[in-house]
């Protein structure tokens, strides 16, 4: 192991310190006073997320062949320490109410980001997995974290089972690949690939095990079944974090597995991953419409929103992949900022999700329902927004590479989407306020909520910079 | 750098807007104004630079906006265009003066949404890069939405999220017919893909089929806007929820950009589809000029009224545009002017009542002339070019329309003279139960005339509407050469024959 070594992998080294400074911290404390972990964890995955974009050079492999640390892996580092930071932010005045004081809830979350970036770096399967249960395993007890409520016990104990199922699978199909091709290291699986005629039954079983695994892990249709429960029960900070930095973290999976290493085998999953992307988008857009509790529309959203980054994977060309890069960061800055403002939301009085909470925050709370305006119009795909010029980049690169059908019926799914998400929008304009609605926001939270709507709107309408740092990026 | 400017005067205006103290309402009131009417003096300019007799399009800027994927800003203003951009700030500036006294419910946000709607509309009407075109047509929506969804009447909530659904569902595939023409136009000075107008129009030779989807994906977006029968559903709903100046905005402009765009985009880019769809069009049209003016004639409310007499106009331009002729190509041009001056008159004058009575209904009023004789005068004279008198804007664009019509199809030409008999009908006949005969009702007795603040932009607008009835043609002049270079596809040897063999 060089120098070299050790500075590619900086950014995770920072984030594991992180995590074991904020349990001690959280021991050291005096009264179990969390906001000491939280600072730690903040300030820590900050500076390990300006280190990922730093330490980023030309693509060299580190460890042996282990570890990517080339531009894909660095944006990526950098999005999942930023989704971790702004979780943290978002996180204090959510246990407050909740009742929960665990300093261990900082701490766990570090390690999720730690997992993620793992998974984001990782140059084999092998790697990948222990990036994907280091993620699992803290996600699981978070999900499970108010254990005085049925649901979220529910939750976790749902996630738990299944998560570990669909782990089984992506495992099981590591197996048979290693099997068939015996490598685990993506680049010598492509490699094996280029070079046979093609595949064997033992290979072609283990694409079809990942597949399955996959779609578990980004809850894409019939395999979603999951994450509506799961998302609902899980504490509301948990749930965003999950459907952002998660979803992400698979994705990059998807992408350097399918969309590069098994990209030769296309024939044989294409069309699988293609109808993939139509029900998951379709189902998950549909069952939004009925949706009478906001988490779960979100939850919902969250799967139709995986339904057309999968159409990017489809497409497979490098364009269709630093399209699903730019998505998966305008989403991560939407859906963060949507659940952000409805953590606040939850503590008017009754502590529910339904669409009632949001009855005149316009009016009553100015900057909090313009914040949630622009996160909405960006979900629909408004422009000039990032929302909008994801969509269209996904959707521009797979009718470029010939998936007309496929974008088309994307786009009709997001005009169906425009319905809820507008709802949300004539709810908080459009109805009178009923009794005293203001809750506090303090200022952190505001702060974070701004700049992500302002963010949103800046890389939507000047979205070169990112268009073009993504290309390069593209492994 | 004039329409740049007029597009960023409302739009730096709105931000402007937003950053004033909530409370100083009228110092919200007199930037908007300010601003809108810097537009509208904006838009003069254009008019003064516009060189007459030129067929292309003028006054271009081109920016580099998106480089990676070949978007500019680029704009430009031809014979097409030139009206419709001055008829956007000036019924920009009448809007906000009609507003004064009838908002007063979050005033800031209001002017914010008007002034970000005029910036997107001028952007539509001045784009010549299909990314920024598609950019502009949605950003409307968003302060349109608000518009009807938080000033608007009774249904509000309803008629918003219809009229948002039905735009959006077309617009998304007009997104994939962009997409596509995208994919096939080739910027010559870097051979990259590019979504310059001008190039993709230039560039477009597609195969039959591909011509029938492609227009079908532009032309449902644009039908929808327009809006053809029976895609029209939206719009009484979005018409009488919305508030005086919205509805004004809603006809005077937004259902321009649908016939605008069968102008810009579908005959110039897929002139074979757009001969396979004349009849079919044609015929939407003509059911769309007869069933708007029966609807309208048994309409209770009097914007409801106004609001189907809109659909039986816009049968008339969608009519003349696919006459494929000089005269129904001007005439529907024209026609597109003079709707948005005399329905958008027609629209502010309900108001006027509506403000002091809170009814629409017809039956609520009757022999209001004698206690409000101005406004029964200015009514009057607008509903005379509504119907198309003579000497008024309505008659010069309905009788070339109908000109265009009969050398096309004389059947065409007759059901289309029929609407109108029919809009005499029922304009006339809802002025006879408002204005004529006895106060039924004693509280219209005393009713307040029309006031100066609100007399003003309608006068502005009966001025209009009879120095086009007299004099329309520094208008036409302007208009021609664009309209004729549109029609020279069509009257190449190949598809002079196709015209011939038409199933009229």
């Amino acid at each position: 192991m060089s120098l070299n070594d050790l500075l590619g992998i900086l950014p995770e080294l920072v984030v594991v310190f992180t995590a074991l400074l904020a349990i001690v911290v959280d021991i050291a404390a005096k009264e179990r006073n969390v906001s000491a972990s939280q600072g730690v964890v903040v300030f820590g995955l900050g500076i390990a997320g300006v280190l990922s974009i730093f330490a980023a050079t030309d693509a060299e492999m580190l460890l042996y062949g282990q570890v990517f640390n080339d531009g894909f892996a660095a944006w990526f580092r950098a999005l999942f320490a930023f989704v971790g930071v702004l979780t943290a932010i978002f996180s204090p005045i959510y246990l407050k109410f909740r009742h929960i004081r665990l300093g261990e809830y900082y701490a766990l979350l570090a390690m999720c980001v730690f997992g993620m970036m793992v998974m984001a770096s990782a140059a084999s399967l092998l790697l990948f997995f222990v990036g994907l249960e280091t993620m699992s395993i803290s996600l699981y007890v978070l999900v499970g974290l108010r254990r005085d409520d049925p649901a979220s016990v529910e939750g976790g104990m749902k996630y738990l089972v299944l998560g570990a199922f669909s782990s089984a699978f992506l495992l099981y199909g590591m197996a048979l690949i290693y099997g068939g091709i015996g490598s685990l290291e993506y680049n010598v699986i492509a490699q094996t690939l280029r070079e046979s005629e093609g595949i064997g039954p033992m290979t072609a079983s283990g694409i079809a095990l990942l597949l399955v695994g996959f779609a578990f892990k980004i809850s894409a249709v019939p395999f979603h079944f999951w994450s509506p429960d799961v998302y609902e029960g899980a504490p509301t900070t948990i749930t965003a974090f999950m459907s952002t930095g998660a979803k992400a973290a698979a994705f990059i999976g998807l992408i350097r597995v399918f969309g590069q290493s098994l990209a030769t085998t296309s024939e044989h999953w294409v069309t699988a991953l293609s109808a993939v992307a139509v029900v998951t988008m379709t189902v998950g857009n549909v069952v939004a419409l009925r949706q009478q509790n906001l988490k779960r529309m979100l939850a919902y959203s969250s799967i139709a929103h995986a339904g057309y980054l999968l159409v990017g994977i489809v497409a497979g060309s490098r364009e269709a992949f630093a399209a699903s890069g730019y998505y998966l960061i305008g989403y991560a800055l939407m859906n963060l900022g949507a659940f952000g403002v409805l953590i606040l939301l939850n503590q008017r009085g009754k502590g529910d999700y339904s669409f009632d909470a949001l009855k005149g925050m316009g009016t009553v709370h100015p900057v909090l329902g313009l914040t949630m305006a622009v996160f909405m119009l960006s979900l629909i795909g408004i422009p000039p927004t990032a929302g909008f010029f994801g969509k269209l980049y996904v959707f521009s690169a797979a009718i470029k590479e010939g998936h007309l059908l496929l974008a088309i019926i994307g786009l009709l799914n997001s005009a169906i989407a425009a319905y809820y998400y507008l709802r949300v929008i004539s709810t908080m304009y459009m109805s009178k306020p009923e009794g005293d609605v203001t809750v506090p926001q303090p200022f952190g939270y505001k702060a974070a909520l701004a700049i992500s709507s302002i963010l949103i709107i800046v890389i939507g309408m000047f979205p070169d910079q990112l268009v073009e740092a993504m290309l390069r990026a593209v492994p | 750098m004039l329409l740049t400017l007029s597009i960023a005067i409302p739009a730096i205006a709105s931000l402007l807007v937003l950053l004033l103290p909530r409370t100083s309402i009228s110092l919200i009131r007199w930037t908007s104004l300010g601003a809108s009417v810097a537009a509208f003096i904006v838009s003069l300019a254009i008019y003064a630079n516009f060189q007459v007799g030129e067929a292309g399009f003028q006054m271009v800027e081109k920016l580099a906006w998106i480089p990676s994927i070949g978007a500019d800003w680029h704009l430009g203003v031809d014979g097409i265009s030139l009206f419709l951009i001055i008829l956007t700030t000036l019924l920009t500036v009448l809007c906000i003066i009609a507003s004064w006294n009838s908002i007063h419910e979050r005033v800031q946000e209001y002017h914010f949404f008007f002034l970000l709607l005029e910036a997107g509309m001028i952007g539509v009407f001045a784009a010549l890069d299909l990314f920024v075109f598609y950019v502009m047509w949605e950003v409307m929506l968003v302060p349109m939405f608000f518009l009807i969804g938080v000033w608007g009447g009774k249904n509000r909530l309803y008629a918003t999220i219809k009229f948002f659904l039905f735009t959006m569902a077309g617009s998304v595939l007009m997104l994939a017919g962009i997409l596509y023409v995208y994919f096939n136009t080739v910027d010559p000075a870097t051979g990259a893909h590019t979504f310059n107008l001008l190039l993709a129009t230039e560039q477009a030779k597609y195969a039959l089929d591909v011509q029938r989807w492609l227009f079908l994906a532009f032309g449902l977006a644009f039908a929808i806007k327009v809006p053809l029968f029976p895609l029209h559903t939206w719009l009484p709903d979005a018409h009488t929820e919305a508030p005086t100046a919205g509805s004004v905005i809603l006809a005077g402009v937004l259902l321009k950009m649908g016939t605008y765009g069968f102008l810009r985009f579908c005959l110039p880019m897929f002139p074979q589809a757009t001969l396979e769809f004349v009849p079919w069009i044609s015929w939407l049209a003509l059911i769309g000029i007869v069933y708007g003016a029966l609807v309208a004639m048994v309409q209770k409310d009097m914007k409801k009224l106004v609001a189907y007499s809109s659909v039986a106009h816009l049968g008339f331009v969608m009519l003349g545009t696919f006459a494929l002729n000089q005269q129904g190509l001007t005439g529907s041009l024209l026609q597109q002017i003079n709707h948005g001056i005399s329905t958008g008159a027609l629209f502010l004058l309900v108001g006027v009542v509506y403000e002091r009575r809170h009814t629409r209904i017809i039956a609520d009023y009757g022999g209001i002339a004698k206690a409000m004789p101005l406004y029964a005068a200015l009514f009057l004279i607008i509903a005379l070019s509504s119907i198309g008198l003579p000497t008024t804007n309505g008659f010069v664009g309905e009788f070339l329309i109908l000109l265009g019509a009969f050398s096309a199809n004389t059947l065409y030409g007759v059901i289309a003279t029929s609407g109108v008999i029919l809009a005499a009908v029922y304009l006339l006949w809802m002025y006879q139960r408002v204005f004529y005969g006895q106060i039924t009702h004693e509280e219209n007795a005393k009713l307040k005339d029309i006031t100066a603040v609100e007399a003003f932009p309608i006068i502005i607008l009966v001025i209009l509407a009879i120095w086009i009835g007299v004099y329309p043609d520094p208008l036409i002049v302007r208009m021609e050469p664009s309209l004729q270079l549109v029609l020279e596809k069509f009257q190449q040897s190949e598809f002079s024959q196709m015209i011939g063999a038409l199933p009229r």
